[in-house]
């Protein structure tokens, strides 16, 4: 593993070839916003709200931060006018689907977002991937996924390994950025409509079980 | 078994010399396009033919690959004459054999008719279609049958397979891609000898080749073409780009949609195991290589490298962040070369006329040729390779020989959905990759859709946005949710909904996605619309502002009315109404319902053109039908 620096806001930042450019700048105390990015999976680059510009070899292009590898000598900006507009687009369009979510009204501040800008879908889902990535990576139970592509795109748990594995454990639901009764409500339509004979009660009481923080 | 390069030259030789010099070869082209026109009964018409008047010693009767003049198809073409028969039919087949075949004579009407009407083209290479392109590829298509490697053989096939494994070294090869300046073909135009080097250098001692055949731009068939008329070049290729590489594995990627290139690759994969071409000890030179087909299951998004991967990896096809690259993370995990259907097919012919030659044909920074499906509103409709730097108009009007039934060239969309629609002003711009990206549009695998003055360009940008909205995986949020409310803005303004700002805001939008999605898919997708604000700013406004369709092409927007004065009340357009919207009688004027009325247009298509009695209204009230007491049609001299 070799060491360098490479300039983040014109600051100069220690990294290593395994970092990315979200772990050097938050190891520089530089905020980078992110939704679908959590420390204990792998980047995924879903939001994309961490696109920040980088510059190296001479070009410049527009990465997500929290994938994109850190390299000596590349000179990262984190705001440039351009930044903060693809940002204010995406926090819009997500808020479509969950104006309330805490996390996207931070960033609708920052930005200056309008939470009506698009039209309401009332899934509640903004598809970060969260619940899906935790299941798979940490629990490895994949008892959630996605289903279908481009604007068809949704949540949804298996039934067959829902029934089994998510009583005792339902730790998405506190993962989730729009709100934790998404995740309950995707898991519960799930469980209702799968006919068990051995668990006919699983949706229910999945459902009104308290979270385990 | 072919176990040395001795042997593999004897072995054309046995080919060769079983040749009958003064014999004919009737080759009748087999792709996709003609078999759907009936091509396999007219091979099987002239076997029978041929063997009732006794020629079957003196005639051989090929299927061949397409060779791209899909337009007058099926095609036949007779050698050692090179005389060429266009839209031939199963009843054409005995007057082929006995006129053409037995008495050396010519059948007219077959033969491709130049402007003048008398004017007759006899040989292939002499019709316009063919004479200003540059075959270097698909030129062979027509003399091969690709169920037959001893065809590819015989065109010395596998020599360029020969040289490398004997006197080249790998990094040679390398080397000679990259001085031939060969860029990718697929799209990406990513110059091949830097990947192939970049996999080369990689460490680890497994690496995989890929032939991307996952071809699924609408209207776009070129690789097929290839796939399916000459599959051995591809292999080939592939082959050599192992070898260059250091992989003993591959993969042809192709979509389940194109079943006879799957079984045509299939055959050929087994002919070159059984020579020896592929498989342990390649030609004895000591070179392993194996290649297995995988099917693409029909998204086009795996068309795109790093989903492609995944897809063959059994995971579901969506991108992922580069880098790493393929070329040093790619098939499960280890180096990986993926180079396009038509990129692995060059690679034969830089290797046996070297570097140099290929850097002949092409502009600047795009050498080589580049074949082009040619489609849309132009009257010959095929596939057409030329060299890099053709100006957009040689290819539309010198090639394509313009658009048909006299209405007026709008524009051209080149690269596929994500392509960018050309208007008239830049027809003159040479096609390579960096011209075509100033103009706003990209080469991308080679779709050309040619549109004429009908063709709404909102409508054109609505349609590419939908088909990318629906083809797009949903992984990240720019591409999914700016295609999604591009789509749906652009559905409303072609639907008359449109409002002020929606340019604006599609804009926005555009350069959102275009500068923040994971992939290309995301990246290029907003070039449809962009392109189309830039040169049509006025149609999109006119559908804003006027609720009006300068095209009458949007069905919400226009609408239809028999003119009282030209109706001749015969009944035409009252028999063609689908939804009998049309009321009137023999003697009575006809007259349109609005509210019955679909917008199909037939009444306007079939309304015989000297009356032109059907009137189309676009951003403006229909005018009121005609009193029902007005409508008995009197004689025009009594009207006056």
């Amino acid at each position: 593993m070799s060491e360098f620096s490479l300039k983040i806001d014109g600051k100069d930042v220690a990294a290593s070839d395994d970092m990315t450019i979200l772990e050097a700048a938050q190891s520089a105390g530089i905020a980078i916003p992110t939704v679908c990015h959590h420390e204990k999976l792998e980047p995924f680059g879903g939001c994309r709200l961490c696109t920040v510009e980088a510059e190296a070899g001479g070009r410049t292009s527009l990465v997500a931060a929290c994938i994109y590898p850190a390299q000596k000598d590349m000179a990262v900006k984190t705001r440039t006018p351009q930044i903060d507009k693809i940002r204010k687009v995406l926090t819009e369009q997500l808020l479509a689907y969950a104006p309330e979510s805490e996390v996207l009204r931070g960033l609708a501040r920052e930005y200056h977002a309008d939470k009506d800008r698009f039209p309401k879908e009332p899934s509640f889902c903004i598809l970060c991937g969260l619940c899906v990535r935790y299941c798979a990576e940490v629990k490895q139970k994949s008892a959630v996924g996605f289903v279908e592509r481009g604007p068809n795109r949704e949540i949804s748990f298996v039934p067959e390994i829902a029934a089994k594995e998510c009583w005792d454990c339902k730790e998405c639901f506190p993962l989730c950025p729009t709100s934790a009764l998404q995740a309950a409500y995707v898991l519960t339509r799930s469980l209702t409509s799968f006919k068990s004979t051995a668990q006919p009660e699983a949706g229910k009481q999945a459902a009104t079980n308290t979270v385990p923080q | 078994m072919i176990n040395s390069l001795t042997e593999l030259e004897q072995f054309r030789q046995g080919i060769l010399s079983k040749k009958d010099p003064d014999g004919i070869r009737v080759s009748v082209c087999a792709g996709a396009g003609c078999l759907a026109s009936g091509a396999g009964k007219i091979i099987a018409a002239l076997n029978e033919e041929i063997e009732k008047q006794g020629m079957q010693d003196r005639v051989l009767v090929k299927g061949t690959g397409c060779p791209g003049f899909c337009e007058r198809g099926p095609i036949v073409v007779i050698d050692p004459d090179e005389i060429c028969y266009l839209q031939v039919k199963p009843k054409d087949v005995a007057a082929i054999v006995s006129k053409t075949l037995k008495e050396k004579k010519l059948i007219d009407r077959l033969l491709y008719a130049g402007p003048g009407k008398d004017e007759k083209t006899v040989r292939e290479a002499d019709i316009p279609f063919y004479k200003n392109q540059e075959r270097n590829i698909i030129g062979n298509n027509i003399k091969i049958d690709p169920k037959c490697i001893d065809d590819y053989l015989a065109l010395d096939g596998y020599s360029a397979l020969a040289k490398v494994l004997f006197q080249m070294a790998p990094e040679q090869v390398v080397d000679e891609v990259k001085k031939s300046n060969l860029r990718g073909r697929g799209g990406g135009g990513f110059p091949t000898g830097i990947k192939w080097d970049a996999a080369r250098n990689a460490p680890g001692d497994t690496k995989y080749v890929i032939v991307n055949a996952d071809e699924g731009d609408p209207g776009a068939f070129m690789d097929r073409a290839v796939l399916e008329g000459n599959p051995h070049s591809i292999l080939e290729g592939l082959i050599i780009g192992a070898y260059a590489i250091g992989a003993h594995e591959g993969y042809v990627y192709v979509r389940q949609e194109y079943p006879l290139a799957l079984e045509n690759v299939g055959i050929a994969i087994r002919q070159a195991e059984e020579y020896g071409l592929l498989g342990s000890n390649i030609l004895g030179s000591g070179f392993d290589f194996k290649v297995k087909v995988h099917r693409g299951a029909g998204a086009f998004v795996c068309g795109e490298e790093t989903a492609l991967l995944l897809s063959l990896e059994g995971k579901p096809g969506e991108p992922r962040a580069r880098p790493p690259f393929p070329a040093t993370r790619g098939l499960w995990g280890k180096p990986t070369n993926i180079n396009n259907v038509e990129t692995w097919a060059n690679i034969p012919l830089i290797v046996n006329n070297g570097a140099d030659w290929f850097n002949q044909f092409g502009t600047g920074k795009s050498k080589g040729t580049k074949i082009f499906s040619l489609v849309g509103k132009i009257k010959n409709t095929g596939l057409v390779e030329v060299p890099m730097g053709v100006t957009l108009r040689d290819i539309v009007y010198k090639i394509g020989d313009g658009i048909p039934g006299g209405k007026k060239f709008k524009a051209v969309q080149t690269g596929g959905p994500a392509g960018g629609c050309i208007p008239e002003e830049h027809l003159d711009i040479a096609v390579d990759y960096d011209e075509l990206a100033k103009v706003g549009a990209i080469m991308g695998s080679g779709g050309m859709i040619v549109m004429d003055e009908d063709t709404c360009m909102v409508d054109v940008a609505r349609y590419f946005i939908n088909f990318l909205a629906q083809e797009s995986c949903g992984k990240c949020s720019p591409c999914r949710e700016g295609l999604k409310q591009m789509q749906r803005i652009l559905t409303n303004i072609t639907e008359g909904n449109g409002k002020e700002g929606d340019i604006e805001l599609l804009e926005e939008l555009a350069m959102s996605t275009g500068s923040a999605s994971l992939c290309a898919l995301g990246r290029t997708a907003p070039n449809p619309v962009l392109s189309t604000i830039r040169y049509f700013r006025h149609e999109y406004e006119a559908h804003i502002r006027e609720k009006r369709c300068p095209s009458y092409s949007c069905e919400k927007l226009v609408s239809y009315y028999i003119d009282p004065q030209a109706c001749t009340a015969c009944l035409l357009c009252l028999k063609n109404c689908a939804t009998d919207a049309i009321s009137g009688s023999r003697g009575q004027i006809h007259v349109i319902d609005q509210a019955k009325c679909t917008r199909c247009r037939s009444c306007y298509d079939v309304c015989p053109p000297h009356y032109g009695a059907v009137l189309r209204f676009s951003g403006e009230s229909v005018p009121e039908p005609i009193p029902v007491e007005r409508r008995t049609l009197v004689e025009k001299s009594k009207a006056i």
